[in-house]
């Protein structure tokens, strides 16, 4: 290999580089880390994260952002234990992902009717959203203590976790959808050059709706999994949910510009946040240096990552 | 307090009158990416001077203005301003010498006023915090020169002469004694011409040079005191305006001599079937009233100046842009026109911008390709990877795209090679009517010869072509009939073969000079 590809091998693989020198260090440093028991519980909490992350690389690829996943997540959280309570608990499992798949679609047709960057309309959308949930959960908490609700969060398959299995399966899927359907390569044009696409014959406006359809939905069902793990439902569940998948997908390499990037990234993006966060509470660190510290190796990850670029 | 509004002087006074040589070009030449666009160019720019620079499009005179005017560094040769050589150099260091360059698109900041404008850069200031002098110095600066305009009007309120003038006073405010200007008047109505032509007599008057690039004959001639003419990146002549006619120009623009590879040969048909109809398109983008009709293995060319709306018409075509109007494909209407509808009825327009229109380039070759073709590689929405590859491989090898690899980062290919890329991917499906705009724009020898033998043999093979293209050469090379467009209309339809290129641009300069009431409806 020489000095230029491994350069470009640096930038490709930056996120996967770092996971693996902080889990190296981890397990040096303590016994409890490299265990089936950590690692489970590491996928399990970051599941709901890593699903929203996977649906925003759709979004951020097809040239927009979603800041009202968040919110979506929230809305989807007091309808599924609203639901459950005063319903039917697996309706109310059920409905939290059609509730976000509704939402991502009404972002989708304000984004592209009113013709205004995402950036704009889902600052707007997720205020209105939170305001539905606050509505709807009449500003309280919801406990739903059966356990014909709190299944998916803390049943496990096969010795895993549910939670752990739908995420993989749905970033399987959306990585099929990204590289193997024509779906995906539409949604990979429009962001790479969207007047080429359109001209090109393709309805750049409806795909970009179905990408914010695919976040909503993926909130949607990250509040299900969420909000049966802690068998409550309340308005305040998923703020800042938007920022660290945002955040994770471009951690994991994928292009704010739209036209380049893969959903493995992401989850690795989040996995990488989410080892930073394990490390301190197994080190028992003092927690006051955790924001410093993520800081400073998300740096160390774009830092990589351009070195590579200038290389080129 | 006196003279506030100027930096103080770098030069003498004396420098003005010293010698009447502004800026002497000796053997300049450009080249782009190992495209040569200026050769050899010998030329003294007096003080005090208006001087056109004029010739066809691509002929490279807005190339020699920013040369010039420091925007471009000449690749060969020595460029002395005010008997200073100057080795490499850029718009900073230009101004400092004196040149100041006014752009086609005018870089001002839209939101700040006229005297923010004027002053941008070079304010009073103490440690960075304003005096908020501009005012008080902009009035200065017009009572010295002249030019009036209201100091705090925001600059996007106000006309694009008005504009134009910041622009200008922003070059006075740094002393500038040379002033090009590209292209000035193309967004501009008849009395704002006048108007800028007034302006450059004044800064005239006052000892200045402008350097006047335009490809509007009568403008020049209206104002400028030399011409220099170029043409195929050569200069040919420098003139005297006095008593110089629009048809001695239009000669010397033509009579240079220009290197071109032989056309494929034409097989016309005769009286061929009718596959493209269009009656009466209009729109508000520059479309009024356009009917033409391709015929079954026919290739008709459209040209005409830059701006007359050939791209627009064929937008118009295709429906990326929406019209009125009556088309017909294959003698069946076509209504509702989108690009969608259009490739699917057998009608293709490779656009003229591979970069921004054309290709997606962060995908590589093969889903470039297969873009406009979806439904054909993705019949139920799973891609078929293995036919994508083989129709990519087929584009690679009829056109000898280099590297040739389905899979290749077509960001990083030369701009033939995109191009090759561009108009194989139009071409799969065999489509009945093909529009190209400008196909052989920015490309090399090799890849221009390519392109014109696929033209020649989509044509053979039967389907309906129309050509775009700037140069005329092009156009009478590849076409069998040519249309010559002029603000959105066509005026005028000739035989390839009994048409020369003189008599085309002579009609085009022609019409263009004629009032908008006389064109037909």
């Amino acid at each position: 290999m020489n000095r230029s590809k491994f350069f470009s091998f640096c930038q490709t693989y930056a996120v996967l580089i770092l996971i693996v020198v902080l889990m190296a260090v981890l397990t040096s440093l303590s016994d409890s880390f490299l265990t089936v028991a950590n690692i489970l519980n590491i996928l399990n909490q970051n599941a709901p994260l890593a699903i929203m992350a996977s649906a925003m690389t759709l979004v951020i690829i097809a040239g927009g952002f979603d800041l009202s996943v968040g919110a979506t997540f929230a809305v989807g959280a007091v309808c599924s234990a609203w639901v459950a309570l005063n319903v039917n608990p697996y309706l109310g499992l059920a409905l939290a992902p059609l509730v976000g798949l509704l939402l991502g679609v009404l972002n989708g047709l304000v984004i592209t009717m009113l013709n205004v960057h995402s950036f704009l309309a889902t600052i707007a959308t997720s205020l209105i959203f939170k305001g539905v949930a606050v509505v709807i959960s009449d500003g309280r908490l919801i406990p739903v203590r059966m356990d014909t609700f709190t299944w998916l969060g803390r049943d496990k398959l096969g010795g895993v976790f549910l939670s752990i299995w739908i995420m993989v399966a749905f970033a399987l899927i959306l990585t099929f959808v990204l590289t193997r359907t024509s779906f995906g390569r539409k949604v990979l044009a429009v962001g790479g050059n969207a007047e080429a696409a359109i001209l090109s014959g393709i309805r750049a406006d409806r795909v970009r709706i179905a990408t914010f359809a695919i976040a909503g939905l993926a909130a949607g069902l990250a509040s299900a999994i969420a909000t049966s793990r802690i068998s409550m439902g309340q308005a305040s569940a998923g703020s800042g949910f938007e920022l660290q998948a945002i955040a994770a997908v471009i951690l994991g390499g994928t292009s704010i510009y739209g036209g380049v990037g893969a959903i493995w990234r992401s989850i690795a993006g989040v996995m990488l946040l989410a080892l930073i966060n394990n490390g301190f509470n197994i080190l028992n660190a003092d927690p006051f240096y955790r924001e410093l510290t993520t800081g400073l190796i998300i740096l160390a990850a774009i830092g990589i990552s351009s070195i590579g670029q200038r290389a080129r | 307090m006196g003279s506030r509004w100027t930096k103080p002087p770098r030069r003498h006074v004396s420098d003005l009158s010293a010698d009447n040589v502004a800026i002497a070009a000796r053997g300049v030449a450009v080249s782009f990416g190992g495209t040569s666009v200026l050769r050899d160019i010998d030329l003294d720019i007096h003080t005090g001077e208006i001087h056109g620079l004029v010739g066809e499009n691509g002929a490279g005179k807005s190339t020699l203005g920013k040369v010039l005017g420091g925007y471009y560094t000449a690749s060969a040769g020595q460029l002395e301003v005010f008997g200073k050589s100057i080795g490499k150099w850029d718009a900073p260091e230009a101004l400092a010498a004196g040149i100041a360059i006014m752009h086609q698109e005018l870089q001002l900041v839209p939101a700040l006023s006229v005297a923010e404008n004027v002053f941008l850069g070079i304010e009073d200031q103490t440690f960075g915090v304003l005096h908020r002098t501009e005012a008080d110095r902009l009035g200065e600066l017009m009572d010295a020169t002249g030019f009036y305009l209201d100091p705090d009007a925001a600059a996007d309120s106000l006309s694009i002469a008005d504009r134009q003038k910041i622009e200008i006073l922003r070059a006075l405010a740094r002393d500038a004694r040379v002033i090009v200007m590209d292209e000035p008047t193309s967004s501009l109505a008849k009395d704002q011409i006048a108007q800028l032509h007034d302006t450059m007599r004044q800064l005239r008057a006052t000892g200045r040079t402008v350097i006047y690039v335009s490809h509007f004959l009568d403008d020049i001639l209206d104002v400028a005191d030399r011409v220099t003419v170029l043409r195929d990146g050569n200069l040919v002549q420098t003139m005297s305006a006095e008593n110089l006619t629009k048809g001695e120009i239009v000669s010397a623009m033509l009579g240079g001599t220009k290197t071109e590879t032989p056309f494929p040969p034409k097989e016309i048909p005769t009286s061929p079937r009718p596959v493209l109809v269009a009656k009466d398109l209009r729109n508000s983008f520059g479309v009024n009233g356009v009917s033409l009709t391709v015929g079954e293995g026919e290739i008709v060319g459209l040209t005409g100046l830059v701006g007359a709306g050939r791209t627009e018409i064929a937008r118009a075509l295709v429906g990326a842009d929406p019209s009125s109007g009556h088309v017909e494909i294959d003698g069946v209407p076509f209504v509702n026109r989108t690009p969608i509808r259009s490739t699917k009825r057998g009608l293709v327009m490779v656009p003229e911008d591979r970069r921004k229109q054309g290709l997606v380039m962060t995908l590589p070759v093969r889903s470039n390709v297969s873009l406009p073709h979806l439904r054909r590689f993705a019949p139920k929405g799973l891609m078929r990877q293995s036919e994508e590859r083989q129709t990519t491989q087929g584009i690679i090898d009829n056109f000898e795209v280099r590297p040739a690899s389905v899979d290749g980062d077509i960001s990083s290919y030369s701009g033939g090679n995109q191009q090759k890329v561009l108009i194989g991917k139009w071409l799969v499906g065999d489509p009945k009517i093909v529009i190209l705009d400008e196909p052989s724009r920015g490309v090399d020898v090799g890849a221009r010869q390519l392109i014109h033998e696929a033209i020649a043999e989509l044509a053979r093979g039967g389907a309906g072509v129309l050509v775009i293209s700037s140069e005329i050469e092009e156009v009478l090379g590849l076409a069998h009939r040519v249309c010559l467009v002029d603000r959105g209309q066509i005026r005028a339809t000739v035989d390839a073969h009994d048409t020369t290129e003189a008599e085309i641009l002579q009609n085009l300069f022609q019409f263009q000079s004629e009032p908008a009431e006389a064109a037909p409806a």
